[in-house]
Order: C-alpha cells, then structure tokens, then sequence
C-alpha cells in the first residue's frame, strides 16, 4: 500500500538494497503541485517540471553507460535549486552572513552574487534579529527572500522576528499579507562544535503558529526542497545539517520540486515503522543494515516535513506493522519525536501493538569532547538495540 | 603594583637561564612615546608618553612570545585533528591582551567572544588547561567540555569565552552593574570585533551602561575583517569609536602594547568616575577568522605579509628592548627557545590526559544539592537524580 515517493540511488550513504518492491500501486497525488512550464537553464531540458521525478535507480546495468542525471554533492544540489529559482522569478533575493563575496560559509551561495548583484545576494552585517526582520518586511511588499542562518543557532537572536512577524502576520493582518520568506541554515550535533553552535532549532520552532518546517536529507531532496520552499506563499524553515553538506549522489537533469508537506519512503518493510530525519537518517540506514542481517525488516521513512508531520504516510506504514520507533536529533524533552509521539498516539493508538519508542539526544548541553559528543546523539547501536526490543 | 605584576607573571616564568633575566630586571621607569597619538570622541586623550620599565618590556616579549607561540601549535594541533570543531586564533593580537592585563588587577574582569586562548593565558590560566581544553581533555579549563570557545577562569576575573556574536556585552554590563552594586572599585573589560559591533544588542547595552553610569568599558579589537566580510561591507561608519556617540570613545594603534596599556589605565580611571568608554584597538589577525578559513579569498597575502613586517606586535617590543640595550639578541632567541620548550612540553602533558569520562556527559547540568529527583508514575520508584 504504501506508495513510493521518490527512492533515493544506492549512491546515497549506507542505502540498504532492499527486497522485491511490491508492484507500485498508481501514485495517488496528493499534493496541489501540477507540472508548471517554465523558463530552465539551457544545460537543462525545457518542458514541464515532473513533481515526482523518481532518481535514476543504480540496479539498472544496462543504463550504466548513460546514467541520466548528473552528480551533485548536497550544498550543490541546494545551489542549483537557488540558482534555479532565482533565474525563473526575479523577485527571489538573498540575505545572509558572508553569502556574497564570500561564497557562503558552506559554499551555498557560490558564484550567485557574481552572477546576480550585491543587491540580490546580500551579504549582512551580524545583526540576525535585524536581518530576518528586514526578510519579513521585504516579504510583506512582494518580494521573495531566502535566508541564511550562518548556524541555526543564531537564529535564536532572531526568535521574536521568526515568531512574532514571519509566523503570524498573515493571520494577524486577516490574510492580507504572504510573508514567502524561506529561512534556511544548517543545524545539529556534528564534528565537535561545542555547546552554541549544536543546536536543533526545529525543536524550539516546532510551536509557531504560521510558519512550515522541513528538513532535507539527501541531494535530491535538497533541491526539491528548497525549490519547493521558495515557491511556497507560506515561510518555510528548511533545516540542514553541518554534516551532510558533502554528500553525493544522482540528480534529475529535468526541472523537480518535492512536496514540502510530504514524508519519503526510504526503506519499505513490515516488522516496524522507524520515523527519522536529518542526519539520524543515516544513523538508521547503517542500522537496518545490521537488522537485515539479523532477519528484522524495518520499514524506514523520511518524515522530511517537520511541520506539519505527514500523519497520512506515517498511518499507512503504521497501519502496515503495528510498531513505531522514532529516532530523533532532537533533545528528549519538547523534540520533535516528543510531538511526533503525542500525534501518533492520538491518531493512532488502536493500531499500535506496542508503545511507541523514541531515541533523541540527551537533555545536555552538546559537550565538545568527541567522546562525549558521540555519546549525546542516537548511535546505530542503540537502534538495532531498540528494534529488536520493540519486535520481541 | 609591580610586585603584583611580578607575582602574576612568575607562574608564566620557569626557573631556567633566561628566566634570570626577568628576575634581575629594574623595574626603574622609562618613558617611551606610543607610534601614534590617540584619537578621541568626546573626550581628551590621554598622554602619547607611557611609563614603563625594563621588567615589563622584557615580560611583555616574553609573554607575548608565549602567546604566538601557543596559537601557533594550536595551529598544527588542529591540522592533526588532535584539535576538532572551531579554532579561532589571536595571533597578530597579542599585544591587546598584554597591555591590557598590565593596566588593570585580577579584581577587574575581562569577558570576550570566541578568541579566547591568549586572554585565558593573560588572566593566568595554564599552558596545560588551554591545550587539554582544546584537545577535549578532562585536565581542561572546562573539564573539556567547553573547546575553544569556552574558556573560563572564574577566581582570576576572566568571564569567558562565549560562541554567540556579541551576546557577551550585555553579559560584561551585567559584571559591570555587580561592580558597581558591590561598590569594589573595579571595572570589566569587554571584548568583541568589528562584526559584533553591528549587533543591536550592544548599542542596548550600551544605553543602560551609559544611563546608570557602570564602570564598563567596551574594547572594539578591531581587525578589520567580520570572518570573510571587511569592515566597509558590513559598517556604514567603521569609526567603531565613535559609535557611542553620548558616550566617549577612544582609538588606539592595537599592534603596540604599550599604547594599550596607556588606554586601558586611562579608560579604567575614567570608568570608575564617569561611566562607559569605548576603546577601538586597531589590530590584525595573520591567521584566518577560524581554521576552516584560509584567510586568504577575502584579503591579500601581501597585506597579511606587509603588516607582519611593519606591525607585529612582538617586534615592536623586540625593537624596544634592543633600542633601550635591556637584553640582547641572543637572550632573547634564548627565551624563544625555552618558550617553544615550555609550550611543547605543556602540549605533551596534555596529550597524555584522558577524555571526559562518559558520566560527565550528565554533570554540571544543574547545580547539585537542591535535591532534584524525579519519580516514576507511583511516586515510590526513583527515576532518575538530575546531577
């Protein structure tokens, strides 16, 4: 039943080759996407964006030679759909710290102020609370601005502009004002940045009312993503994560947006429902290795859309086996998981043949030591330990 | 005062030959003349004429030797993945943590952002706690918890240490506010660059310092460089000095330890009567803002080489000693070499420490003894004690 939305190449980090898929039912669509014709760069074909452009599949050695698709690592795939949707709408602009004549700290934004303006890529002072107003005003007027958080962590300076104006203006002025804003940054524990600069932010966003939430994994749904935000009349948060900006994989040459409401099927399975996103997501994969091999078949999926959480696909997997575990970056107390749970539960309960079983982070400040830090988030240990708990 | 800033520098010096010379040097005056005059906002600069004397000249090298020396280990420290995450080093800098720590006494405090290691050595912390700290160890200032960015020394007045871009100043108004309410004649010194004092949160502070007259002094280290943006992208007036407006300001050659030194006695005498005053420190950093940053794609190599040549800070001091006749060549090169002893030896005790015990992931959370426990659903099991 469950319908594949967009598997990702085997070209991804620890992708387990998973058995014989079940002949996919028709894709019922589900999101209010519909192919749009529009202006793409020359090196692209022309014609209609496909909403669910599927990766090409690495199983196939006939196509090996000509593998469509071309490869990107994550930063450049979010480049791409920068670039893209810049190009098609001239009123998608910029902010940011060191965005501009710097390239952008993790090489985002690379070469976008050369091409487009100082104006259109704006590199601001360090003045985040400022900023992100100024992106709200702008937006309020009809323009487009996308966002950097140099760390999501800053953006805690700027809580009032994200909650208060970004989140609640369309509301507050009866629907007059789209703030289209997209802010965007990367966030998480990784490669030992101490305690300030390890923060999960979606956790502390994940109550305002008015703004959506996603969180991109993979290249290709990092373009997808960030296209489809930028394209959103409502503010998106778009989480990264410092570790994954180097990852590689296959992308479609044509023109993709992926929902922003919806969740991905990683893995399909039938003993357990393992809820993810982010970086766990690769914690998990190199987890359901070991569980293949122990004889466990863990359904893995995606949620990608923090908020509002994609309870349909989550029902259906639900539906399918009867256990969940959520695995999480997100601190024990007020994540992400912590909501993920009270909605399965509510939604869900009858169908549940166990309590649901939620790994996060530590309510700790992120250490520095490696040795420490390692033990703050979810290890591929404590998974496997988890399903085969919860599957006993 | 200069017993006391003898004492204060003894645990820097060992016993060895060079050392001597620091124990047999006069501490009679000498009156040297700053490279430049100072200029002001608001008020009349000090004298372009410090008083010194060959024991703080000399001590001046020799610290300042010791602070190069130690960034550029943590240098090689880093590319051998011994050091991990941010590294933001002072080298270049060195003479603004020097002159300020001999104008002022441990009571005054020094709070400042993520370029901490040389402040922590200056308030005198240790070579071993700065590296084992670095290294994640749990000999570490901040039982290795912290990294760079989190150093402390709470009975030496150092606050810090603080990753987020200008949210120190309002913590360094608070020390300034608890100086004033304690009525202890001290003043807190704090730092942050030229990309902070683009935050609204230090013109807040500011306000509130100036409107209850704190004994805060802000230092602008004024690099010229936000990580990768310079000064005149991000600042409509990079007269970071004269951004106080009602409050006065003052700009000083940041490369030359004594015109720091003169500044900092000056804005302290001027706090403790009158309120805030800013102090821009115009100085340089060789190095890039972190060593993720090559520090080359937004400034050219020329004019990192033509300030080291013209600039630096420690042959300013070596000049001066030479001029003066304090020491010659060879005593200095001597004290080079046993620093880069002291600080190799420093580096390989902390190599040798282990890393936090897993049981500290949960310490230091909260503060033990309010008897924090929580209990399972019947009250009656214990579930966990918070640490």
């Amino acid at each position: 039943m469950a319908a594949s939305f967009g598997v990702s190449s085997a070209a991804a980090a620890n992708a387990v080759k998973s058995p014989a898929l079940s002949p996919p039912s028709l894709p019922v669509i589900r999101s209010e996407a519909r192919p749009i014709s529009c202006r793409v760069n020359k090196s692209r074909k022309a014609g209609k964006i496909t909403t669910k452009a599927v990766a090409a599949q690495a199983e196939n050695p006939a196509s090996a030679a000509s593998k469509p698709g071309h490869e990107v690592l994550l930063f450049e795939a979010l480049r791409e759909g920068l670039e893209e949707e810049m190009e098609r709408d001239p009123r998608v602009c910029i902010f940011g710290e060191d965005v501009g004549h710097y390239g952008g700290s993790y090489k985002v934004s690379k070469g976008l102020a050369d091409k487009y303006g100082d104006l259109r890529v704006l590199d601001t002072p360090i003045a985040e609370n400022s900023f992100i107003g100024m992106a709200v005003g702008a937006a309020m007027t009809g323009l487009r601005p996308v966002v950097e958080g140099m760390n999501m962590g800053f953006l805690l300076l700027a809580f009032n502009q994200i909650s208060d104006n970004c989140g609640m203006l369309h509301y507050t002025s009866g629907g007059q004002f789209t703030i289209p804003t997209v802010i965007r940054g990367p966030g998480g524990v990784g490669r030992q940045l101490g305690a300030e600069h390890s923060q999960r932010l979606e956790s502390y966003f994940q109550s305002i009312p008015g703004i959506q939430m996603v969180a991109c994994s993979t290249p290709y749904n990092a373009k997808g993503l960030m296209k489809a935000a930028i394209r959103s009349e409502n503010p998106v948060v778009l989480f990264e994560h410092v570790l994954l900006y180097n990852l590689k994989e296959r992308i479609p040459d044509e023109e993709y947006v992926v929902s922003l409401e919806e969740a991905e099927m990683v893995r399909p399975g039938e003993h357990v429902t393992i809820l993810t996103y982010s970086r766990m997501r690769y914690h998990v994969m190199q987890a359901a290795k070991t569980l293949v091999n122990k004889g466990y078949d863990p359904e893995v999926i995606d949620i990608r859309s923090l908020k509002p959480f994609d309870l349909y696909t989550i029902g259906n997997s639900i539906k399918k086996t009867h256990k969940v575990l959520i695995v999480e970056e997100c601190m024990r107390t007020g994540g992400i998981g912590a909501s993920l749970t009270a909605a399965i539960n509510e939604n869900f309960n009858d169908y549940l043949d166990a309590p649901i079983v939620c790994l996060s982070s530590q309510d700790v400040p992120t250490p520095y030591a490696g040795t420490l830090e390692e033990v703050t988030v979810v290890q591929p240990g404590q998974i496997v330990t988890a399903v085969e708990q919860l599957c006993r | 005062m200069a017993l006391t800033r003898r004492s204060l520098h003894l645990h820097l010096i060992r016993p060895i030959f060079s050392a001597r010379l620091l124990t047999t040097a006069s501490t009679s005056p000498i009156s040297i003349e700053t490279s430049l005059p100072f200029t002001a906002h608001n008020i009349d600069p000090p004298s372009r004429s410090v008083q010194t004397s060959p024991h703080e000249l000399l001590s001046f090298f020799r610290d300042m030797v010791l602070m190069r020396r130690m960034e550029i280990a943590s240098d090689s420290l880093y590319k051998a993945k011994l050091i991990r995450g941010f590294c933001h080093l002072y080298d270049g800098q060195e003479a603004v943590a020097i002159g300020m720590e001999a104008a002022i006494t441990r009571k005054d405090c020094i709070i400042t952002a993520y370029r901490d290691h040389c402040l922590y050595l200056g308030r005198g912390g240790t070579l071993v706690e700065a590296f084992a700290e670095l290294m994640g160890r749990n000999g570490g200032c901040s039982k290795g918890k912290g990294g760079s960015m989190h150093f402390y020394k709470k009975d030496a007045g150092f606050y810090g240490g603080h990753g987020i871009v200008g949210a120190q100043i309002p913590l360094g108004c608070g020390l300034a506010f608890a100086q004033k309410y304690s009525k202890d004649d001290s003043v807190s010194f704090m730092m942050y660059g030229d990309g902070a004092a683009n935050q609204g949160q230090l013109f807040e502070a500011l306000n509130m310092a100036a409107l209850w007259d704190l004994p805060a002094i802000l230092v602008c280290e004024n690099n010229h460089y936000g990580m990768g943006t310079a000064e005149w992208r991000a600042a409509k007036s990079p007269a970071y000095f004269k951004r106080g407006d009602y409050v006065p300001g003052l700009k000083v050659d940041g490369m030359d330890a004594l015109a720091v030194k003169q500044a900092c006695k000056f804005a302290k005498e001027h706090a403790l009567k009158n309120g805030p005053i800013i102090l821009e420190m115009d100085t340089y950093r060789y190095h890039g803002h972190s060593m993720s940053d090559p520090g080359s794609t937004y400034r050219t190599r020329d004019e990192i080489s033509g300030i080291r040549q013209e600039r630096d800070p420690v042959e300013r001091v070596r000049k001066l000693i030479l001029a003066h006749d304090l020491a010659t060549e060879k005593e200095m090169k001597d004290t080079e070499k046993e620093v880069r002893k002291e600080v190799d030896e420093a580096i390989a005790k902390a190599k040798e420490m282990p890393s936090p015990d897993p049981s500290e992931l949960f310490t230091n959370v909260y503060v033990k003894g309010l008897g924090v426990e929580a209990f399972g659903a019947d009250r009656k099991e214990l579930r966990a004690v918070l640490p």
